[in-house]
């Protein structure tokens, strides 16, 4: 096991993993708490058309990703300013979205191994430049979150009194959708298309069955994001089956014990809730 | 919060000043040619059916509605923001799941509009304990929010709403859905910041009753009209049903009151303006 980690290609799948694992740990609670799980499909799926549009394009597909996210991000954010428009606005930009990701793929018909990479992810296919652009994307993500995250949160909680206090609250929902594009964006490249959510719900709804602070709820998500992926990418590596399959698996399974454990475990600290 | 460097002096201007206002929303006229002054330290009750706009009033003088007419909140304009202004909301159900205790609710109040993480420091933590211990929820500030009761939520957001030491105190139906105990308890709370701020509080209700023996003067705003003035001179048969626009009649029981329309009332399905909590409850 430890032989394999002289190879370029692990170590670029597990730092480019860990990043991930981060940024979608510290996203996730925020994606739960304000009910955008839809969202995070959405923009996946038109992430996945700015792939394919890429590759026809000849451009780098992560770049295309990117764009993709981004473009969706603002779109939803723009036609889904009322909440109960929101989920109508997602459905409709992801329809239209994957829409031309078939078109993309008519034209261009080498695309099919692509296209099964995007939707499903290949973290052990990234180059040491992706590693990089990766890196720098999260980094500004986080501190682009941690900027945001008192006011988001009040937002998120209490959006009328925090609209009386002076919060920006529709410019901050549009801040986070862009926020959550590139986390979205870089899950992709661990888990694919298909899987985001195993990395951006899961580890966030599995935190705050375990934990009542709003701190601790993005620490223990950021934990089991990380250990999740790492876990999955490690496994692997010594078996014939994919990553994304262990991760979610695995993400899963933390879901689940947490499900069991945590009420227990809450209401034994706070005896007064019961 | 209540300490002794808080408590204002006799203020000269008045908290709030509205003069010949007027909303229209879609076409209805929310109220019209409204002019009210209401002094600081006086508890003004707010009265009327469902859609009167009573919200609405709130939110214009909180600066996220506009209105047309002069209004003035503390000595000048509304504008979002306005740490003097204390602000509780009408009662939303929370998650019992989402990672918040009531300690980060109340604190919200103090610094949550701020950017950056906000890592707390002993003088933040220090102005929650003491709002939780005044609103007495010390003992289950570490709790989930969303796992309290009605009653327990609603003194952690008053705690929310007191901790900026306003001077203004704005609440929206604070005692919807609550039971006749807790409806007390949060009254004498208010109450109780009154007396010893000298604060001003615009108290938003559809059952006066509760509140009747607090409050100085009555509001009540129906179809786009309303009335103002003290309690009783609005609430007798002559003033509602003038108001109203049609026979309305108000019975007083053993200190209570009770408004009573006629079948036939022009402005819909609302005929009880105040009625005692356990009818109101039970119509909706």
């Amino acid at each position: 096991m430890m032989a394999l980690l002289h190879y370029e290609f692990i170590q670029n799948a597990l730092l480019s993993g860990a990043v991930i694992a981060v940024v979608a740990g510290f996203v996730g609670p925020f994606v739960v708490s304000r009910n955008m799980s839809f969202a995070v499909h959405g923009i996946a799926e038109v992430g996945f058309t700015g792939a394919a549009g890429g590759v026809l394009f000849g451009v780098d597909p992560v770049i295309g990703l990117l764009v993709g996210a981004v473009l969706a991000a603002l779109g939803i954010g723009t036609l889904g300013v009322r909440l109960r428009d929101r989920d109508v606005a997602i459905g409709s930009v992801l329809a239209f979205g994957l829409g031309l990701g078939v078109l993309f793929l008519t034209l261009y018909t080498r695309y099919a191994t692509e296209a099964f990479t995007i939707l499903f992810g290949t973290i052990t296919g990234v180059s040491r430049g992706e590693v990089i652009l990766l890196t720098g994307l999260g980094v500004l993500t986080l501190g682009a979150l941690a900027a945001i995250s008192r006011p988001l949160m009040f937002a998120s909680v209490d959006p009328d009194v925090a609209e009386a206090r002076g919060v920006p609250v529709q410019a901050l929902s549009i801040a986070f959708l862009l926020i959550l594009a590139v986390a979205v964006a870089e899950a992709i490249q661990a888990v694919g298309v298909l899987l985001v959510l195993t990395l951006l719900i899961t580890p966030a709804a599995a935190a705050q069955k375990l934990a009542v602070r709003p701190a601790a709820a993005s620490l223990v998500s950021v934990a089991i994001a990380a250990t999740v992926t790492m876990a999955g990418i490690l496994i692997s590596l010594v078996t014939p089956y994919p990553a994304s399959f262990y991760v979610s698996a695995l993400s899963f399974g933390s879901y689940v014990a947490a499900r069991l454990v945590g009420p227990r475990l809450v209401q034994r600290r706070y005896r007064l809730v019961a | 919060m209540l300490s002794a460097g808080s408590r204002r002096a006799a203020v000269e201007t008045p908290a709030v000043r509205i003069e010949r206002s007027t909303r229209v929303l879609g076409g209805r006229t929310i109220w019209r040619d409204l002019s009210l002054e209401i002094g600081a330290g006086e508890f003004l009750t707010i009265i009327g059916p469902n859609g009167a706009g009573k919200t609405s009033l709130l939110k214009v003088l909180l600066g996220l509605l506009p209105a047309s007419g002069d209004v003035d909140v503390l000595g000048r304009p509304p504008g979002r923001g306005n740490p003097r202004i204390g602000y509780v909301p009408q009662q939303k159900a929370i998650d019992p799941d989402l990672p918040l205790r009531g300690r980060d609710l109340v604190r919200m109040g103090l610094d949550g509009a701020r950017w950056g993480p906000g890592l707390g420091s002993r003088r933040v933590e220090g102005r929650v304990a003491e709002a939780l211990s005044w609103v007495g929820a010390a003992p289950f500030a570490d709790a989930p929010v969303g796992r309290l009761s009605g009653g327990e939520q609603q003194r952690l957001r008053i705690a929310q709403a007191l901790i900026g030491d306003p001077a203004l105190l704005l609440l929206d139906e604070p005692l919807l859905s609550l039971d006749l105990h807790n409806q007390r308890e949060i009254c004498a709370l208010i109450a109780g910041w009154q007396r010893e701020s000298g604060g001003t509080v615009i108290f938003v209700t559809h059952d006066v009753n509760p509140v009747l023996n607090m409050t100085n003067r009555v509001m009540a705003v129906v179809g786009g009209r309303w009335a103002a003035g003290r309690p009783d001179e609005i609430l007798t048969t002559k003033a509602m049903s003038s108001l109203y626009g049609s026979p309305v009649e108000v019975v007083r029981l053993g200190g209570r009151v009770a408004v009573l329309a006629e079948t036939g009332d022009p402005f819909g399905s609302h005929h009880d303006l105040t009625a005692p909590p356990g009818k109101v409850q039970a119509g909706r």
